[in-house]
């Protein structure tokens, strides 16, 4: 079915509402969000924590690390160390821990479908 | 010749001019013949709006870069850089962390549930016409805003790039007249791509776009730390002194949240100003329509991903360039030479290449040959952003407004792909007429306006949509009419726009609004509208959220 029709036959519809409360959906839903929130939180507020030293931190922000290199700059280098790695590992979580799950729901609902 | 003669030998040699028209026209040659041998693959629907969905996360990656890096990226923050120092540099670090957003909460969600726009998952379990319509509104609205300011741009730039000084002129045009045919010819040529190849000849047009700025970017970036042994604190310090600023180039407080003295609650605004800006930055990406459906181009979400992970690396990589040629710019260039040419900075760029190019090409023509590949690379960059913004536009006028909201969904594939057709033209040509009449404002702050409208009100409408089970029509035409109306509103009483000697009408005053960026209040509002809009409808369809939370996160039924 498409977004531009109209409601799915019953059955269709049953099927997701069956499939949303079975366990290993829940399963899914909190292995997921389990990683996705806490972690949008995390880099939001580590980036806020950047942005409000960078405009009422200026001594600490000034402070020289090595020859020109000051803490302004290391903190704002760090913001890509940690944007890569947040990233890398997102992939590493959801390529080990949600995709075998979501491969298996949507297998079965594909059976139970060409079977309905 | 000393970099601060920038342009000024072409008075005598046209070598750099001639060689930038002539790079400029092979890329057009090499786009135009890419879209004419996309145009005859694209037969269907999902050929014209998603490109088939065969494009691999690497492809989709560069494409998204191309998307990405506007001139505003490329020229704008090395410019900043150049001319501010450090403050360029927290420009581009929102930019960045803000695909993190994408990566997250929306890309994969967006991919498995949706069809060509942004609208298909926002009007998934709600009423179609009337979300439709808003998402319509505000794609085209966000779209049209960053057009015209990157078609305004390429006016400015025109001149500047190609050497055309008050007095002289160009194949019988003045600088005034020059912009006005670059305007011209920069929209003519993005309603080719959009009518022409639709997203696939899009997508290679902005994959080709990002492999020569990255190309180009990253020759600059080793240039400028060989002149300076590699040694990233003597290219720092070199800066600082060219500067004239000291130390303070190297630290935040030059540009944004500048501290006034004798002014506390100006000095406080200005500190709020920089966080409101921060959020938005970082907050907009995620729902910039002509980003969003990006990730239709790839067959699965786990190809949306990884189209994500690309475009961090590129996006992420090219902003740790855009820091050396910022500071190489201001070291070897010098901040006098480049407000000369620019008092925004746009020519930063340009200026080092030709400064580079003396040092290590081989003299003046080393020089031009740098400055001209360089200024054609920017003129692509602002060729590709501009067919994808016409893309979004005109997909959402056909495939929300006129297939869904006038034909209620009874209308053919081909009907609805001739109607985005015509609607790229529409929306080339009103960009195109705008943009002439823009063309003398000061139009840069419409690009944090569109990330302002796109995080105020299609991001709450995108995460609710996905994530809150009780989230109805009601909530989200509130969310997307309230945080676009709202972010509009704020900007049009800031200071941006009237009442200070930098705004677009300078001569009038009738701000309020204390604030250049709205976020800080547009934002939370665009949520509080979505909830409240929510919570005051009954509407709730428990069956379609069962079906659209499956199929988001496992892939099921995906298009």
């Amino acid at each position: 079915m498409t977004t531009d029709t109209p409601a799915p036959a019953t059955s269709d519809a049953e099927r997701y509402v069956e499939v949303q409360r079975s366990e290993d959906f829940t399963r899914l839903r909190k292995t997921l969000r389990g990683f996705i929130f806490p972690m949008t939180v995390a880099f939001f507020l580590w980036y806020a924590l950047y942005v409000i030293l960078s405009a009422y931190a200026r001594g600490f922000m000034d402070t020289k690390v090595v020859g020109h290199i000051n803490v302004a700059l290391v903190f704002g280098l760090l913001q890509f160390v940690s944007t890569f790695a947040i990233a890398w590992l997102y992939s590493r979580f959801a390529s080990r821990r949600v995709d075998p799950i979501a491969d298996k729901i949507a297998h079965e609902l594909k059976e139970k479908g060409d079977a309905a | 010749m000393s970099p601060s003669t920038f342009l000024a030998a072409e008075a005598g040699d046209n070598t750099a001019r001639t060689l930038t028209i002539t790079l400029f026209l092979v890329f057009v040659a090499i786009t135009l013949a890419i879209t004419i041998w996309a145009s005859r693959q694209t037969k269907t629907a999902t050929d014209f709006y998603a490109g088939g969905r065969s494009f691999s996360g690497f492809q989709n990656g560069m494409a998204i870069g191309g998307d990405y890096m506007s001139a505003a990226s490329f020229l704008g923050i090395a410019g900043l850089i150049a001319l501010y120092g450090y403050d360029g540099f927290l420009y581009s670090i929102g930019f960045l962390v803000a695909w993190l957003v994408a990566l997250l909460l929306v890309a994969e969600l967006l991919r498995n549930s949706g069809k060509y726009t942004m609208a298909d998952v926002l009007a998934f379990r709600m009423r179609q016409r009337p979300v439709r319509t808003a998402a319509a509104v505000s794609t085209i609205t966000v779209s049209i805003f960053y057009l015209i300011a990157q078609m305004v741009g390429a006016g400015a730039l025109v001149a500047l790039l190609l050497g055309i000084r008050p007095g002289t002129t160009f194949l019988g045009m003045d600088a005034d007249a020059a912009k006005i045919a670059t305007i011209i010819l920069v929209g003519a040529l993005m309603i080719v791509y959009v009518t022409v190849g639709g997203m696939k000849g899009t997508t290679y047009v902005q994959i080709v776009k990002a492999f020569l700025l990255m190309s180009g970017a990253a020759l600059m970036t080793v240039l400028v730390l060989a002149k300076f042994n590699f040694n990233l604190s003597s290219l720092l310090g070199a800066a600082a002194d060219s500067s004239g600023k000291g130390e303070a180039f190297l630290e935040p407080g030059l540009r944004y949240g500048v501290e006034v003295a004798d002014n506390a609650k100006q000095t406080f605004y200005n500190k709020v100003d920089l966080f409101s800006l921060g959020i938005a930055l970082v907050l907009g990406t995620a729902g910039l329509p002509h980003i969003l459906i990006r990730f239709y181009t790839v067959p699965t979400a786990r190809a949306a991903r990884k189209s994500v992970l690309w475009a961090i690396g590129i996006i992420g990589t090219f902003y740790l360039f855009t820091l050396a040629l910022g500071f190489g710019a201001a070291a070897l260039v010098g901040g006098d030479a480049i407000r000369e040419q620019d008092a925004a900075g746009n020519t930063a760029a340009p200026q080092l290449a030709e400064a580079l190019g003396v040092d290590f090409l081989g003299g003046d023509t080393g020089g031009a040959v740098l400055l001209a590949v360089i200024a054609a690379v920017a003129f692509a960059t602002i060729l590709a952003v501009v067919a994808g913004l016409t893309l979004a536009s005109s997909s959402s006028l056909a495939h929300d407004f006129y297939a869904n909201v006038v034909k209620r969904g009874q209308t053919s594939e081909k009907q609805e792909v001739n109607v985005a057709r015509i609607s790229a033209f529409g929306i080339g040509a009103v960009s195109i007429v705008l943009a002439l009449f823009a063309q003398s404002l000061n139009v840069a702050f419409l690009v944090a306006l569109a990330f302002a409208v796109a995080a105020s009100g299609n991001l709450p409408a995108i995460l609710y949509s996905l994530f809150w089970k009780r989230f109805n029509t009601s909530g989200a035409t509130w969310a997307i009419y309230g945080g676009l109306i709202a972010a509009v509103v704020l900007v049009f009483f800031s200071p941006v726009v009237s009442g200070a000697p930098t705004s677009m009408f300078k001569n009038s005053d009738w701000q309020w609004f204390p604030l250049n960026n709205p976020g800080i209040i547009s934002i939370p509002f665009g949520f509080l509208c979505g909830w409240i809009g929510t919570i005051i409808s009954k509407e709730t369809d428990e069956q379609k959220y069962a079906e659209l939370e499956v199929r988001s996160l496992t892939g099921a039924g995906a298009h």
